[in-house]
């Protein structure tokens, strides 16, 4: 159960020489949002757009291919997409919200459907949610001392970053390539990210990582009715060209691990919380479990 | 259909909307009233004077307790309702009638407004300014399950409605400091940004990737901590999002796949 329930999983990649030229792996997230938008299954998604700050992403709502294409790419820090759910029924008028977001990110969703306390007319307005993997992420502060303490690299020199075979790399305008152990970026590491208990979007209808494929393709795990029908008429239109996943290397093996691992850890902090501090008699003091 | 649930709108010192929130499920609303719960009691919608018997209150606005009148009918709701549903912010947690000192025209001595859970026992809070149309639809499904379902129906509306039972009993004070005190303090907050987007008032912008609460807009309804995926999270009802969305909508009568 690590990996959620999910119709199929495949290996994949976008067949849009556009996108895969500056998508993170299999540019899965813009190609699919690509076809909803041109098929109409949504009017807009709320993606990663550009802040105000090299590497920080903000979330936008993009209702155009150009738009979408400008939000190609991972950044490693928090762009709480959520922030837009409202919003995008709202200011801007949508009546089939897309929206792609980290396990937490779909989490908040998906309570959101079900206890809309403060989302009036949200739930029946999400047509398609895209999960990505995710172990952690960090503060815009904590990526810009890995980028440019770490790596010596300057945050606007910086053209591509990647996390992947225990490394943490930057890669610079001008060819170059800085790389760090994975394990001196933890101490940066969001401390809400060391409670969740999800590594590959259980609750997306649609989830992708770069884990368990070769370089330049993605995971993809279909999970609900919703991203069963978009996927497979996006793949029929032949915006994907897939593999089984039993087929790639690493495969479903390295994702079942990982997602073990994650899960593993963070049960562990959660347990460890239920005991942090100490009480009067000697037990130990709670602090708060959100899954209570 | 037989053994409908009733329930009743209980109007305390709040402004109508969240009444209006219900009644903007629209054919929703007639669904429910034609195939769940026959409205016993709601001073704008029914002719009825006196609270009578009913299943399930839903109680909008907070008690002025220099009202007498209002006193009274807060008690009588809670010795003549099942279920007592505190229905929105005022109701929850006094919301924007918190700010009141009296002094206002016509009745200047109403001056203190609590919360109903400082009057009464209250089962269920429901907080937001107003809440959701879809969200008070959800919590009247799930009563009439609770209360006419069959047993696996019964426990799904139990499972549904614990976290928002669990709100009744952690207290009556809610403001965007919660985020702070409940969420960030806790080492829980990931900057999912759905606080910043449940907020009625925009009080709540994300900076670097945690909400910076404005606090001199907060009206203080709850919205934002009971939204967010940290103050509860209950894996056994949300992992199910998807056959609950259906079976919600098959109760509404929308065709459904």
């Amino acid at each position: 159960m690590v990996l959620g329930n999910y119709k199929s999983a495949v290996a994949a990649r976008s067949t849009d020489k556009g996108i895969l030229s500056a998508s993170q792996d299999g540019g899965i997230v813009t190609q699919l949002f690509a076809f909803a938008l041109d098929e109409g299954i949504i009017d807009g998604a709320i993606v990663a757009g550009q802040g105000a700050e090299p590497w920080m992403p903000e979330p936008v709502v993009a209702t155009t291919r150009a738009e979408l294409f400008a939000a190609r790419g991972t950044r490693y820090t928090i762009s709480p997409n959520m922030a837009l759910i409202k919003e995008a029924t709202r200011s801007y008028g949508l009546d089939k919200v897309g929206i792609v977001g980290t396990p937490c990110q779909m989490q908040g969703l998906r309570k959101a459907q079900l206890y809309p306390i403060g989302m009036r007319d949200v739930p029946d307005k999400i047509a398609l949610a895209i999960g990505i993997f995710c172990m952690e992420n960090f503060p815009y502060q904590g990526l810009e001392t890995m980028v440019e303490d770490h790596c010596t690299v300057k945050m606007e020199s910086a053209v591509k970053m990647d996390i992947g075979k225990g490394k943490f790399s930057v890669y610079t305008e001008r060819g170059g390539l800085s790389q760090i152990p994975l394990k001196l970026t933890h101490k940066y590491e969001q401390p809400g990210c060391h409670v969740c208990l999800d590594y590959v979007s259980n609750l997306a209808d649609v989830s992708t990582g770069s884990v368990g494929t070769p370089d330049g393709w993605s995971t993809v795990f279909v999970r609900t009715k919703v991203g069963d029908s978009v996927w497979a008429r996006a793949v029929d239109a032949g915006c994907f060209e897939t593999k089984p996943i039993e087929d790639v290397k690493p495969g479903l093996e390295l994702v079942t691990k990982l997602a073990t691992d994650k899960i593993t850890k963070n049960q562990k902090t959660v347990e460890a919380r239920a005991s942090f501090g100490v009480k009067a008699d000697g037990s130990g003091k709670a602090l708060r479990n959100p899954y209570l | 259909m037989a053994n409908k649930i009733t329930v009743g709108h209980v109007h305390m010192s709040g402004c109508t909307g969240c009444l209006v929130s219900l009644a903007d499920n629209y054919e929703g609303l007639f669904k429910i009233l034609d195939d769940y719960a026959d409205l016993v009691y709601a001073l704008t919608l029914v002719d009825v004077r006196h609270v009578p018997e009913m299943d399930v209150a839903l109680v909008e606005g907070s008690v002025c307790i220099q009202d007498e009148n209002a006193v009274e009918e807060i008690k009588e709701t809670r010795r003549k309702a099942k279920v007592v549903v505190a229905l929105g912010g005022c109701a929850s947690y006094g919301n924007i009638t918190r700010f009141c000192r009296g002094g206002q025209w016509n009745q200047p001595q109403h001056e203190s407004y609590l919360p109903i859970g400082d009057i009464i026992d209250v089962d269920v809070t429901l907080p937001g300014c107003p809440p959701g149309s879809q969200a008070i639809r959800n919590v009247c499904v799930m009563a009439y399950l609770l209360l006419q379902g069959s047993d696996e129906q019964k426990a799904l509306a139990a499972a549904y409605l614990t976290p928002l039972m669990n709100l009744a009993k952690r207290g009556t004070e809610a403001c965007g400091c919660d985020l702070m005190y409940d969420v960030i303090n806790q080492g829980l907050c990931m900057g999912c940004g759905t606080c910043a987007a449940s907020c009625p008032v925009r009080a709540i912008t994300m900076v670097y990737g945690k909400p910076q609460i404005d606090r001199d807009m907060c009206i203080k309804c709850g919205a934002c901590y009971a939204q967010c995926p940290r103050s509860f999270f209950n894996f056994d009802v949300i992992n199910e999002f998807e056959s609950i969305t259906e079976l919600i909508g098959a109760a509404m009568g929308q065709g459904g796949e």
